[in-house]
């Protein structure tokens, strides 16, 4: 039965539901209902296959090898490999897949008589299709068909809500940030093909010590500008921010939870797989990476007020905290300590799908929330859990998954990552170490400030006063979107309950690579679910903290409860209000409340404050009319990077103008001199 | 025997906590040449808070009903896995240095967001007081951790406690760097000068007073005592993983009676040290504090590295 389900078979007829789904809400695009009813369906039927598809080839361990169609090209072939590395982010992307088409269902009703609904059908299923391609594609030319169609369909989602000016622009910007990224990784795939004449993965792989050792550490290169682009690193992350919130909000969950993984997925195939083995300082690089996109990414978390502009930045900090773990493996594989690295990778991964279900969930959740509240700005949430009391709920877990708070996923992943760089601390000489104890210093930090964020976020939403009318008016959220979210705060649990298991396929998944055959992992799991490092440096066990804090919490609540003054009375009043009426302007703002933490960074974040004032009489300047108050954050990025490079690209295009003069005899002296040094070049 | 042992070490923290506030106030009055209340007086605010009604902000959700249960859990939690008085008691599958710390984080999690629910400005903003330092204490708290792991090879806190550090004397400087780095953690996150005056309730600058300022009764009794269980757990981890001396291992009486005689000693000493150190220096105006925070993870990293140049 497995062995029937795992075959190349199953995973075309995959493919086709995505396509008949995809054509399918096109044709019936008249009918709304028909249209998001059709699209639904065949997502949610596909990635339920795909979720089938990738467990039970997980669980034959055996590897597919095959191809869609012969073509006359010699280069360009369809093939397609899964490994245990693909089934892996196979399993994520049909998973979050699963989830967000269930929620896609009910949320996409909003969009109804605004815009095409037939097109948001089409456009979903053909960017799920692509995403299972990209992670199986072994042939490079066949890989950017993929990764193009991936990042053509998410483009044109970001601009779905086309009528809002600000999605367009944002849709430019990832448009043209994509691209960029592309170009680097056509250069690294053309430097791959001169060396070693081959488009085929396996090829490069087996040929790889062809490839000089300065082209490889160009390619190194490309690879991290290419891929890390679409993976939101840090300085290259500024389409992230902007796309991600622009889209619909099952699709930001898409692209935060599992297309930027795509970039990582394809950095571990890279340098854990095609080009090993690999020089130290790659190793160093990503780790560096890593720290940066972390911590930044987390601070501007911080300065935001927009929802999902502050889960955007989210997404770049947990990057940098995969990138950690990932960093963690390359380092070690080049200093040829296997068992470390594995252990890195294993980190890497865990966070991976930890980071792809409770970032998901909270895209969601804010999903929930803004078709409720109709605005994205938090200032203008509050008390919310009153009148979506589970969305509430659901978005408490994924806020405590994400901050790495037991016995959630998100802590087991962390703590792996912690672990892994212990060791780099610990086993390392000293010219090493230093980078190690600046990741794990960042790591801590980011957690630290992780959690901040998620307390602005949580009680800024759904705690205290309603700060806007339309939060009295919302409504919990339909059926469907309320499946998805519990379904994937219901993973956060299990992932974290049993993160022993969840540790143990990974480990499979790692030995699966060439260079870990025959590892055994750092970290071992017993029978109980106890994680422990070899040597016993460290153990955890979920299910004991799981059990041990819950009883010592259950036996408090009964202590306190039903011994303690069982008489006493509690009566409803109003809170402190120092004489005054309360109303909810008196609350802290989620911007008042990180602003001293932006203050401590204020090296970094370059907050800005611009005050305005208009007078009744502007001679006098006695009596203020209005008083304005514009806080920001600086733009580093685009002042000291993006701005002086577009400076030199259009000056550099200017000069190179002058040869443009117009008249026909020097356009054909042009090509004579181009001739010539052609004929020169050739003989 | 082991039973009991495991019962008595999941009691001490939460028995003994009230007792440390006390002895701390007493100390505090003396050196201000007043007589002070009796040492036993936090049991007997327990005991009458807890027989008090309850007033509830209507403003207020189930995270504030559901706050205090938790955030008294975790102290009970930590204090159960954390070396006390013996290295035998412990439950060592949930011993670990990052449960502790991220255990911790939780409490504080679901205090801060306490302190904002019911929608007062002096909640939201010691809540955002609150975030800002344990953020940044959090590196120095992992790290001064870290320090004594690596050097015990293991980062169980009893493992850690088993090894006597000083026994070549090599490991002093480090041991002691990590120590003042986490002394300045403990400040912080338990509420003390020069970080919070647990004393005050003046809303320029409380702290953890401002965010349980809408408990009462029940409620409030738990919070209370959950930051003074803060203190002592603090006060344990100080003393027992940097300076690991009196521990019991084994279940026999007389060498469990020396350790809890130590562990009183030790909670002595740092009633004293708080004592003396709130009554002979001002609070630290707020943007300060980062510094002092920061400053703690730069001496536990130099103390990290020291250890390998060694």
């Amino acid at each position: 039965m497995l062995a029937l389900i795992s075959s190349p078979a199953v995973f075309s007829l995959i493919m086709i539901i995505f396509v008949v789904g995809a054509i399918g809400s096109l044709f019936f695009h008249q009918s709304d209902r028909w249209a998001n009813g059709w699209s639904s369906v065949f997502a949610l039927l596909g990635t339920f296959l795909g979720i089938i598809f990738s467990l039970s080839t997980f669980m034959q361990g055996k590897e597919l090898f095959f191809s869609f169609s012969q073509t006359s090209f010699t280069f360009l072939q369809f093939s397609l490999h899964i490994d245990m590395l693909a089934v892996f982010f196979l399993f994520a992307i049909s998973l979050i897949g699963f989830f967000c088409s269930l929620y896609g269902f009910g949320y996409v009703k909003h969009y109804y008589g605004k815009y095409d609904i037939g097109a948001l059908g089409f456009l979903y299923n053909i960017l799920l299709g692509s995403l299972f391609l990209v992670v199986t594609a072994s042939n490079a030319l066949f890989f950017l068909i993929a990764w193009e169609m991936m990042s053509l369909a998410s483009y044109f989602l970001v601009v779905y809500d086309r009528h809002d000016e600000n999605n367009v622009k944002a849709g430019s910007l990832y448009l043209v940030m994509t691209y960029v990224g592309t170009a680097f990784i056509i250069t690294f795939f053309l430097l791959a093909y001169k060396y070693t004449g081959s488009f085929q993965f396996d090829v490069i792989k087996l040929q790889s010590d062809l490839i000089p050792v300065m082209v490889q550490n160009l390619m190194f290169l490309c690879a991290m500008i290419g891929f890390g682009t679409k993976a939101g690193i840090i300085p290259f992350h500024i389409w992230l921010p902007a796309a991600h919130p622009a889209a619909p909000s099952h699709v930001s969950a898409m692209m935060s939870g599992v297309m930027i993984k795509t970039g990582i997925y394809m950095m571990i195939r890279l340098f854990l797989d095609v080009l090993a083995p690999v020089p130290l300082w790659w190793g160093e690089t990503i780790l560096i990476v890593g720290m940066v996109s972390s911590l930044l990414g987390v601070l501007y978390a911080l300065t935001e007020h927009d929802i999902k502009r502050l889960l955007a930045y989210h997404s770049i900090e947990n990057i940098g905290i995969i990138l950690l773990g990932v960093g963690s493996a390359v380092t070690f594989y080049a200093l040829d300590m296997k068992s470390l690295a594995l252990l890195g990778l294993m980190a890497g991964l865990f966070h991976t799908i930890n980071h792809a279900i409770f970032k998901s969930l909270l895209f969601l959740g804010a999903g929930s929330i803004i078709d409720q509240v109709h605005t994205k700005n938090m200032e203008e949430y509050g008390g919310l859990i009153r009148y979506m009391p589970q969305t509430a709920l659901f978005f408490l877990i994924g806020s405590m998954a994400i901050s790495a708070l037991p016995p959630f996923n998100g802590f087991f992943s962390e703590w792996l990552t912690f672990q892994s760089l212990f060791q780099g601390i610990a086993a390392l000489s000293f010219s090493l170490q230093w980078i190690f104890m600046l990741a794990a210093g960042s790591l801590a930090f980011t957690g630290g400030l992780a959690l901040t964020c998620f307390v602005k976020a949580f009680a800024g939403i759904f705690l205290a006063r309603p700060r806007s009318v339309e939060v009295t008016h919302a409504k919990e959220s339909v059926l469907s979107m309320r499946i998805a979210m519990g379904g994937l705060a219901f993973l956060a649990v299990l992932f974290g309950l049993f993160a022993g298991s969840v540790t143990k396929m990974i480990s499979t998944i790692g030995q699966n690579l060439a260079l870990f055959e025959k590892v055994e992992p750092f970290v071992s799991v017993s029978s109980t679910q106890t994680l422990e490092l070899t040597g016993g440096f460290a153990l955890v066990s979920a299910p004991a903290l799981f059990l041990f804090f819950g009883v010592i919490g259950l036996m408090i609540f009964f202590l306190v409860r039903f011994t303690v003054n069982r008489k006493q009375r509690i009566t409803l009043g109003n809170t402190w209000d120092c004489g005054t009426p309360l109303n909810a302007r008196m609350e802290i703002t989620t911007t008042g409340f990180a602003r001293s933490i932006i203050l401590v960074f204020k090296n970094v974040l370059k907050p800005s404050i611009q005050q305005a004032v208009e007078y009744h009489d502007a001679t006098s300047r006695y009596m203020p009319k209005s008083h304005s108050v514009t806080m920001g954050v600086g733009d580093i990025y685009l002042k000291y990077f993006y701005l002086p490079l577009q400076k030199f690209i259009h000056e550099s295009s200017l000069r190179s103008r002058i040869i443009q003069g117009g008249n026909i005899n020097v356009y054909i002296s042009y090509i004579f001199v181009a001739l010539i040094i052609t004929l020169f070049v050739v003989l | 025997m082991t039973f009991s042992l495991f019962l008595l070490q999941g009691l001490l923290v939460p028995v003994l906590s009230p007792l440390c506030v006390g002895v701390i106030k007493k100390i505090k009055a003396w050196l201000q040449n007043r007589q002070g209340a009796s040492i036993i007086q936090p049991y007997r605010d327990l005991w009458k808070l807890f027989h008090k009604d309850e007033r509830i902000s209507k403003d207020a959700s189930w995270i504030f009903l559901f706050a205090p249960l938790v955030v008294f859990s975790v102290k009970v939690f930590v204090g159960w896995n954390i070396p006390l008085f013996s290295l035998d008691s412990g439950f060592f599958a949930t011993s670990d240095a990052l449960v502790i710390v991220y255990a911790l984080a939780l409490g504080t999690f679901f205090l801060a967001l306490a302190g904002l629910d019911v929608g007062s400005a002096f909640g939201g903003f010691g809540s955002s007081r609150e975030m800002t330092l344990s953020a940044l204490a959090e590196g120095g708290f992992i790290f001064s951790l870290l320090t004594v792991a690596l050097l015990a090879g293991t980062t169980n806190l009893f493992g850690i406690a088993s090894h006597s550090l000083f026994d070549s004397g090599l490991h002093f400087v480090p041991v002691i760097l990590a120590f003042l780095g986490f002394f300045i953690i403990l400040l912080a996150e338990t509420a003390r000068f020069p970080f919070d005056n647990p004393a005050t309730h003046l809303e320029l600058t409380m702290i953890h007073e401002a965010m349980i300022l809408e408990y009462s009764g029940k409620r409030l009794a738990l919070m209370e005592w959950a930051s003074a269980n803060k203190l002592v757990l603090f006060f344990a981890l100080g003393a027992n993983i940097f300076f690991p001396i009196g521990l019991a291992s084994g279940t026999d009486i007389s060498t469990i009676l020396i350790g809890v005689g130590a562990l009183l000693l030790k909670l002595l000493a740092f009633c004293l040290v708080i004592a003396l150190l709130e009554s002979s220096m001002a609070k630290f105006r707020f943007f300060r504090l980062p510094d002092l925070l920061v400053a703690s993870f730069i001496l536990n990293a130099v103390a990290i590295g020291l250890i390998n140049s060694l």
